[in-house]
């Protein structure tokens, strides 16, 4: 079973070699890259792999934006879960919603609660606040007030 | 726009159904041509709330996400603490948690089952379906104190052990509800009118599934084999046999079979737990959290919930996300509803078990005027479902 991660994790390495990998346990990787080669990676993992969005989570941090792409390997229970940082003047990232349907609400999501800008995807309404809410209000972000 | 085209609303607020969400149906005539879906309605802000407590209160948010799987959540959630903290759990905790995890589907699955029953006006499959429901919520009442939000699980194992001399009592209601199960099972895969409605409707191929990132039953009737207790596994789903139950058809009557299907595997996980339950400790005592992150996953009874933790060495979370199952396998309902008939969209709502539908009346106009009665209508149905029943019945 290792050897099969192993060997993505070897060809990730090849097709990218600006990642960052830090393996947590057998089971949890966490790869960080640039955002812009967010739409390739998802394009290797989803398509040519075969992994699986569980879905993403945006952090407000000291340093920007972090999203956190959580893949999954079903077959061997891991996840890897890839790390883009996106500056807080220009919160601006390409949507995988087109190739990857799996992301089309969670972009939804983070677009509300924190205020980051997917581009290209194809309806971004806000899905979970009220229909009042203010359009500037970030609740995720660290300088939210209510 | 095609002049034909109307809009019929399901939604926000319906007395049956377990959540408000609100469908947009697109019809043309009868046939439902395009869907939205709008939810929030019960965004109450988890994610936001939940760095602001201690790791000590936050199973008890998370547990109130969902009155259902109210035992999933929490078992993320230390799960993915626990994977952060490279936290120990003793062997006879690992075995309580699969033991309540098992026990919260059998109740998910019979309540669903239930409601998709009355859904289709067979409100004897929902009183009895609950009926035999119950003697499952007494045991969380005898084995937790409560009957819902049984707050079993914590950081480094769990809050309430199993007495021996609770067991035989475990294992006879376990054996009348197998009984009633399987009498059920067999019972619905019977009867005609069922089979009329549940069969080839609301079909979601492999592909569209894997698209989608849909999980757990409506995953597995489409025959996408994917289950966190075998894939990933945790608690003790490793040291006992159990099947992963799939059918390829992706039809509502599949996602059924899968369900009461695995309400059989469910009990003889539970039996087998309780055979093997070794004697120690039910809890480590937890001294801090040290800063990291973690990912837990449970399987819940509506497919794999996800929890991401991230620490910082403080009593509280920097950050916490909560995935839920239905929030993938919602969307999905695109691709599920379109090309059938409102009555049986209503139904394709239910099927990935968010369940909501509300049919009970309709009026036909033309250009103005009322062409059918209520009388007539009643009639027209009356005929489809002599017209179904001579199909099916050999």
């Amino acid at each position: 079973m290792n050897d099969i991660i192993n060997q993505i994790q070897q060809e990730l390495i090849i097709k990218f070699p600006e990642a960052n990998i830090y393996k947590h346990n057998d089971r949890r990787y966490y790869i960080s890259i640039p955002k812009r080669k967010i739409k390739e990676m998802a394009l290797f993992l989803y398509q040519d792999k075969g992994f699986r969005l569980s879905i993403a989570t945006g952090i407000d941090t000291r340093d920007g934006f972090e999203i956190i792409y959580h893949f999954s390997m079903d077959k061997f229970g891991t996840y890897f879960n890839i790390k883009v940082l996106i500056s807080k003047e220009d919160p601006i990232i390409e949507s995988i919603t087109p190739i990857l349907a799996a992301a089309n609400w969670i972009e939804r999501e983070i677009h509300e609660l924190l205020g980051i800008d997917f581009q290209g995807h194809p309806n971004l309404k806000p899905l979970l606040t009220a229909e009042d809410w203010p359009e500037e209000k970030f609740p995720l972000r660290r300088d939210y007030e209510q | 726009m095609n002049n034909n085209r109307r809009i019929v609303p399901i939604g926000p607020y319906h007395p049956l159904q377990e959540e408000p969400e609100f469908f947009k149906l697109f019809v043309e005539g009868e046939k439902v041509v395009d869907i939205e879906i709008n939810i929030g309605y019960n965004h109450r802000g988890h994610e936001y709330i939940s760095p602001k407590l201690t790791f000590e209160q936050i199973p008890f948010l998370v547990e109130r996400i969902c009155g259902i799987c109210s035992n999933s959540h929490p078992l993320a959630f230390v799960l993915a603490v626990e994977d952060a903290a490279h936290i120990k759990v003793p062997e006879r905790a690992q075995y309580l948690r699969s033991i309540v995890h098992e026990l919260e589907r059998i109740h998910s699955h019979l309540l669903w089952l239930g409601l998709a029953g009355h859904f289709i006006g067979y409100n004897t499959v929902w009183m009895w379906a609950w009926r035999y429901r119950e003697p499952i919520l007494d045991l969380f009442e005898m084995i937790t104190g409560n009957r819902n939000h049984y707050a079993m699980n914590k950081i480094g194992g769990v809050r309430h052990n199993i007495e021996a001399s609770q067991i035989p009592q475990i294992e006879s209601c376990l054996n009348l509800a197998e009984q009633k199960i399987a009498m059920f099972t067999k019972a619905i895969l019977d009867d005609p009118v069922i089979r009329a409605r549940l069969e080839n409707v609301g079909i979601l191929p492999k592909e569209i599934a894997i698209s989608y990132g849909v999980l757990g039953p409506t995953a597995r009737a489409s025959g996408v084999a994917i289950d966190v207790r075998k894939d990933d596994p945790h608690c003790a789903y490793d040291k006992v046999n159990w099947n992963m139950i799939v059918f390829t058809e992706g039809d509502i009557l599949a996602k059924a079979k899968v369900r009461l299907l695995e309400c059989f595997e469910s009990i003889k996980i539970i039996r087998q737990c309780l055979k093997q339950l070794p004697d120690g400790p039910i809890e480590n005592r937890i001294e801090e959290i040290p800063a990291g992150e973690g990912c837990g996953r449970a399987e819940a009874p509506r497919g794999e919930v996800f929890h991401y933790v991230r620490t910082d060495g403080s009593n509280h979370p920097v950050r916490h996300k909560v995935r839920a199952p239905s929030f993938m396998n919602l969307p999905s309902n695109e691709y599920a509803v379109k090309g059938y008939s409102i009555a049986d969209a209503a139904l394709c709502l239910a099927a990935i078990d968010p369940c909501y539908c509300c049919t009970e009346r309709i009026a036909v106009f033309s250009e103005g005027k009322q062409i059918y009665t209520g009388k007539e209508l009643l009639k027209l149905s009356w005929q489809k479902t002599e017209y179904l029943k001579s199909k099916y019945r050999k």
